[in-house]
């Protein structure tokens, strides 16, 4: 479709700059959607997508640069602008209240607030008309917190609709999906282009992008360094481009695999409202091994996490730790039976962010020698371990006594690492450990794990990234719905394959197969 | 236990428990409001004070009655705007700024008590809102006097509880209010201003307690004394949560609330007010406050962004 | 408008907006006094003149700073774990009522054993007091700023009924009051002559203590992550609840030794206006001393300064004494916004 030239440019920035303090977040980038186009926009973590978008839905005032939608130009720093011009953007963080219905969220803010009344039923209709012409079945009276993931998004992509948005832009939106429901998106998005729309997809992950898109983008660095038809280029070329060099797939030596360390047989835990608990799980953690967890987000991680961080204890089943079940068992007593624990969100549960570096790496054992002894607190050797960390680890900072929330979260990390790791644990259970973080990061991260593995501990990956999962693991299982697969040695699957077990497809079978 | 129902098939038993209620239903429907928008006001007991003396001291100063409920309603907006400014834009600690205000509105007032009334010992009285029987309607037996032979204050409160109950459910703005409270992000994604509702609603909301301790001074009384809220606004605090965040529920909360009160009053003249001291069946109201909360802590739906403030920057 | 944060405040940016939080304060408290007709230069000069001008006005703005000194300690401590116990004044009383119950006559102690023993009583029931709202927090969930407030009404009229009923003093000349303390029971003077009494030394040497246990042990750590990041100090294995409910026991004892102080030290006997709403100014000392337990100490003179200044000032020219009472809630609001201001920085977007 791109090809004809003479379609209407619907969306142009042109040249945007943003500076923050010393960082150039966007460098003059200029960009142009067509009507009835897929633009895909790449780039690393921190590459400047989110601030472009920022710029467009008026969050942020850009230095220099215009933004026109249809041809008319848009005040800066008015949210309401893009919207009123019909830009509708799908976040990739859902912003929807779920405590209340669909249809409440999807006309939340269409009418004016002075306005007497809402006409539901108008605005009924509406939605089953949208829902019916662009493949987007959901229930309007159903609450916002009792759908899954990919119905939430298909809410997202309601809102923008409703409000006659001929411009859909997508921030990561297959993130928290599954291949097929990803697969639906992509149906929703083809539909929505042959009735005119203009799609722009921010992604990292290149097979989708190579899907759908009709052109590429790429920022790094904030400046635009590549754009080009998607069918005049490939994935490797892409990947090389993004990064700035040219990647090679990290070559990563298989694990030998040693004693089972923990496990877990059997173990069952309650679900938590939408959030699935685990049903009859087992799994085997082996010394020297990369165990890796595939799955879509919240098919059970957080349960399973959660138990082997010490945070519950099973309801049903067994859990060991080597050959013997603990007698307590707490985050303190996992702490203690050797386990390192990288938590999903370094913010909120990782550390105390208006604590200083030194009383967030204490933070799991200030109860133990040589942090305190008989509840006195002992500053001198908290400090000097510390500055260990931050010498060992290269944790970026002005010293022991910074307040961490100064920090990037790649520092952050890396001082979370040095916390868990110096104790010399045999387990490890890394949650989402590069999530947020910048590549250099997640080199470094992964290095760690791999060097921690080689030093013959026992690595639990969880990740929703499957590219990273497939990268590191010696071993992988995929969760959906607190159900577990068995084990896929490495190399043994495809992404195509671990995808239908993602969906929650294979577990049947192999349940009547057992039996 | 005769003297009981004696006292429950009353018909002055009903009308005093609605018009203990009334206060309650403004002040609860306020602090609801500010709620439901994600803003805790603890504000309102020294709210409930300024009110009950600005509404009191217009009537003293030549105004009419309705005039004075305006007066009320606009300090206590006044106020709410004090609060909303620190908590909203400012995102600070919405318990230590509510306890700041409530201590900065009941010092005001009762400086401004002092400054226009040094020399006397006594207050002075008002002509103070008179009943108004509802024709045919207040002839009923049992519920006519207690429901339609009240002040137009009170009237004004039930029918406020409808309005609010409206609004929140049935209209754009109580759309906005309630996600405001619930998700601010999805408020913010439509380009509206999640720290104007919140603002608004916080102003709006305290207005309304205002108005609810004018109803002391200028309905249920016509004078104005030290203490006269004396924990009502606390109360309130504790018959949103027992109402669950919804207008109706806690109208209700306040009329059953008010009926344990007007009953505890009427005990105190039985005869086993005369073997139990006082100060027992004073303390029951604050008991009961305390039930409700523990009674309601797990099954009420708080709002998902009560007292998390909304920062721009943060998403 | 956004707040940035600011990564290292300069030391003008440290100390200039609670400058002009105190300016605007004073400020403030001047227009009031113009609006009630007075001069404000003289009013501000009276209230400092008679908080500290004399021996006797400096013993007075002491002995007034004794309970605050403990209130203040109290709430610090319970805010730093993000306990809101706006409860101190129940707490108080509860203290007051064990020494008034136990210190006429019931325990016939010499004063070395008595006075110790009374003490830890009386933090015993204080603390107990907060127990109730704390555990209905932990195993319920239910808010307790709103119990502890309501805790405080219940317990002004359970003492009220006490004062009226058994222990009322039949010496008393119907009064509602309580008898008066044995000597053994009061506390004595920390210098001869003067009218100061060791309720005043307890105090600073609880302030002291408080902070050792805030900054040198494992509860101050627990405390101060529980209050600080409540999901990450449960993460990373620190008992949250056992934390709140030792943090109750702490507080509720602390704001117990004020009622203790007050009835063994000052006044000898209890009655229902032993507290002019000591538990909550106790709030605005912890907050203006920015829950640092040692500050606490300066930030509680301070308040009873403009307490005890105000009322010889009203004596003196008029103007109501309520003053006092705005210019501490000015100063409390205006404070938490100057603390902000030094951490961040609003930006216009």
């Amino acid at each position: 479709m791109a090809e004809t030239e003479e379609a209407q440019v619907v969306l142009r920035l042109d040249s945007i700059t943003k500076t923050f303090g010393a960082l150039t977040a966007n460098d003059a980038v200029s960009l142009a959607l067509r009507e009835g186009e897929v633009i895909a926009l790449l780039g690393e973590n921190g590459a400047g997508k989110t601030t472009l978008m920022n710029i467009l839905f008026g969050q942020y005032t850009a230095d220099s640069g215009t933004v026109e939608v249809f041809g008319r130009a848009l005040p800066p720093g008015n949210p309401r602008a893009a919207l009123d011009a019909g830009v509708g953007m799908v976040h990739q963080h859902f912003t929807l209240a779920d405590n209340m219905t669909v249809l409440e969220n999807v006309t939340l803010g269409t009418r004016s607030l002075w306005s007497p009344r809402m006409d539901r039923a108008a605005a009924r209709a509406r939605i089953a008309k949208l829902a019916a012409d662009f493949r987007l079945a959901v229930d309007p009276d159903a609450r916002v917190g009792t759908l899954s993931v990919g119905e939430r998004q298909r809410v997202e992509i309601l809102k923008a609709l409703y409000r006659d948005a001929r411009i859909l832009i997508l921030d990561e939106p297959t993130a928290v999906l599954t291949p097929q429901e990803t697969e639906d998106l992509f149906a929703t998005l083809r539909k929505a282009v042959a009735l005119g729309l203009s799609i722009v997809f921010i992604s990292h992950k290149l097979h989708e992008v190579m899907a759908i898109s009709d052109r590429v983008l790429i920022l790094r660095h904030g400046r635009l360094v590549h754009e080009g038809a998607t069918r005049d280029t490939d994935r490797h070329a892409l990947a090389a481009l993004m990064v700035g060099s040219e990647v090679t797939a990290p070559r990563v030596a298989s694990g030998t695999p040693g004693p089972a360390l923990l496990s877990l047989v059997d173990v069952g835990t309650p679900d938590e409202g939408a959030a699935p608990g685990l049903k009859s799980l087992t799994l085997t953690l082996r010394a020297g091994q990369i165990t890796g967890l595939a799955g879509v987000s919240g098919n059970g991680q957080a349960a399973l996490a959660d138990l082997i961080g010490g945070m519950r204890a099973p309801a049903s089943g067994t859990l060991a730790l080597g050959d013997t079940p603990p007698a307590r068992w707490s985050p303190r007593a996992a702490v203690h039976g050797g386990i390192a624990r990288i938590p999903e969100d370094r913010h909120k549960t990782g550390t105390v962010a208006d604590f200083d570096l030194t009383e967030n790496a204490i933070l799991e054992r200030y109860m133990d020698a040589p942090y305190s002894t008989r509840g006195w607190m002992h500053w001198p050797q908290a400090e000097a371990a510390t500055r260990g960390i931050i010498d060992k680890y290269d944790v970026r900072c002005p010293g022991p006594g910074t307040r961490i929330r100064l920090l990037s979260g790649g520092n952050m990390q890396k001082l979370i690492l040095g916390r868990v790791l110096e104790a010399g644990p045999r387990i490890i259970l890394a949650n989402q450990p590069v999530r947020g973080l910048d590549i250099g990061a997640v080199n470094y991260v992964h290095e760690q794990l791999l060097a921690a593995r080689d030093g013959g501990a026992a690595v639990l990956l969880i990740s929703e990234d499957l590219d990273e999962i497939m990268a590191l693991s010696d071993v992988i299982h995929v969760i959906s719905e607190g159900r577990l697969s068995p084990p896929f040695a490495r190399g043994s699957m495809t992404p195509a394959e671990l995808g239908v077990w993602m969906a929650g497809h294979g577990f049947e079978e192999e349940r009547a197969h057992a039996s | 236990m005769i003297d009981l129902i004696d006292i429950i098939l009353s018909a002055s038993f009903w009308t005093a428990a609605i018009r203990i209620a009334s206060p309650l239903i403004f002040a609860t429907l306020g602090e609801l409001i500010c709620e439901r928008a994600g803003v805790l006001n603890l504000g309102i007991e020294g709210i409930m004070v300024a009110g009950a003396f600005a509404g009191w001291m217009a009537v003293y100063s030549g105004l009419d009655l309705w005039s004075g409920v305006a007066v009320a309603f606009f300090v206590g907006v006044c106020f709410g705007l004090i609060h909303s400014l620190l908590t909203v834009p400012f995102g600070l600690s919405q318990h230590v700024v509510g306890l700041g205000v409530t201590l900065l509105a009941t010092s005001l007032t009762y400086y401004a008590y002092r400054l226009a009334l040094p020399e006397v010992t006594t207050p002075p009285k008002i002509e103070a809102f008179q009943p108004y029987q509802v024709p045919v309607l207040s002839d009923i037996p049992l519920i006519g006097p207690a429901l339609f032979a009240q002040t137009p204050l009170t009237y004004l409160a039930f029918a406020l509880a409808g309005v609010v109950a409206l609004v929140l459910y049935r209209t754009p703005l109580g759309l906005a209010l309630r996600a405001a409270g619930e998700n601010p992000g999805a408020v913010a994604a439509q380009g509206l201003s999640v720290n104007g509702i919140r603002m608004g609603a916080v102003m709006v909301g305290s207005g309304l307690m205002a108005v609810g301790g004018a109803f002391l001074t200028m309905s249920a009384f016509d004078s104005f004394f030290f203490e006269m809220v004396n924990g009502r606004g606390w109360i309130c605090i504790a018959l949103v949560v027992f109402g669950a965040w919804k207008p109706g529920k806690a109208l209700l909360g306040a009329i059953l609330f008010a009926a344990f009160d007007a009953l505890q009053i009427r005990m105190q003249q039985t005869p086993i007010g005369a073997v139990i001291p006082y100060q027992v069946f004073l303390m029951t109201p604050y008991i009961l406050s305390i039930l409700a909360l523990v009674v309601m802590s797990r099954r009420a739906e708080i709002p998902a962004a009560l007292m998390v403030p909304w920062n721009k920057g943060e998403r | 408008m956004r707040l940035e944060p600011i990564a290292a405040p300069s030391l003008a940016r440290t100390f200039t907006p609670p400058a002009l939080a105190l300016i605007a304060t004073v400020v403030i408290a001047s227009l009031l006094a113009m609006i009630a007709g007075a001069n404000p230069f003289g009013v501000l000069g009276l209230i400092v003149k008679g908080a500290a001008g004399s021996t006797f006005a400096l013993l007075e703005t002491l002995n007034r700073a004794t309970p605050l000194i403990f209130t203040g300690l109290a709430v610090a401590v319970a805010f730093r774990a993000r306990l809101w116990n706006i409860g101190a004044e129940a707490q108080l009383y509860a203290g007051a009522l064990v020494v008034a119950v136990l210190g006429t006559g019931l325990l016939g102690w010499p004063s070395g054993v008595l006075l110790p023993a009374l003490a830890i009583l009386a933090m015993i029931a204080g603390a107990l007091v907060l127990l109730v709202p704390a555990l209905l927090k932990v195993r319920f969930g239910v808010d307790e700023v709103v119990t502890t407030l309501l805790l405080n009404f219940i317990f002004l009229l359970f003492v009220s009924m006490l004062l009226e009923g058994p222990l009322k003093d039949p010496m008393g000349m119907g009064w509602p009051k309580s008898p008066r303390l044995i000597p053994e029971a009061r506390l004595p003077r920390m210098v001869d002559g003067l009218r100061l009494h060791w309720g005043f030394g307890l105090a600073l040497i609880s302030a002291v203590l408080v902070w050792v246990v805030q900054a040198r042990t494992t509860l101050g750590y627990e405390m101060r992550a529980v209050g600080l990041n409540r999901e990450a100090a449960r993460f990373a294995g620190i008992p949250v609840n056992a934390v709140l409910i030792k943090t109750a026991l702490l507080s509720g004892g602390l704001a117990a030794l004020a009622g203790y102080s007050e009835v063994a030290g000052l006044k000898g006997n209890l009655t229902l206006d032993l507290s002019p709403g000591f538990g909550y100014t106790g709030i605005i000392v912890a907050m203006l001393a920015l829950l640092n337990p040692l500050a606490v100490v300066a930030a509680a003179l301070f308040v009873a300064g403009v307490f005890v200044g105000a009322d010889s000032m009203s004596r003196a020219v008029g103007v109501p004494t309520y003053l006092a009472d705005i210019m501490l809630a000015t100063a409390l609001l205006l404070m938490v916004v100057a603390i902000l201001l030094t951490r961040f920085r609003v930006v216009r977007e």
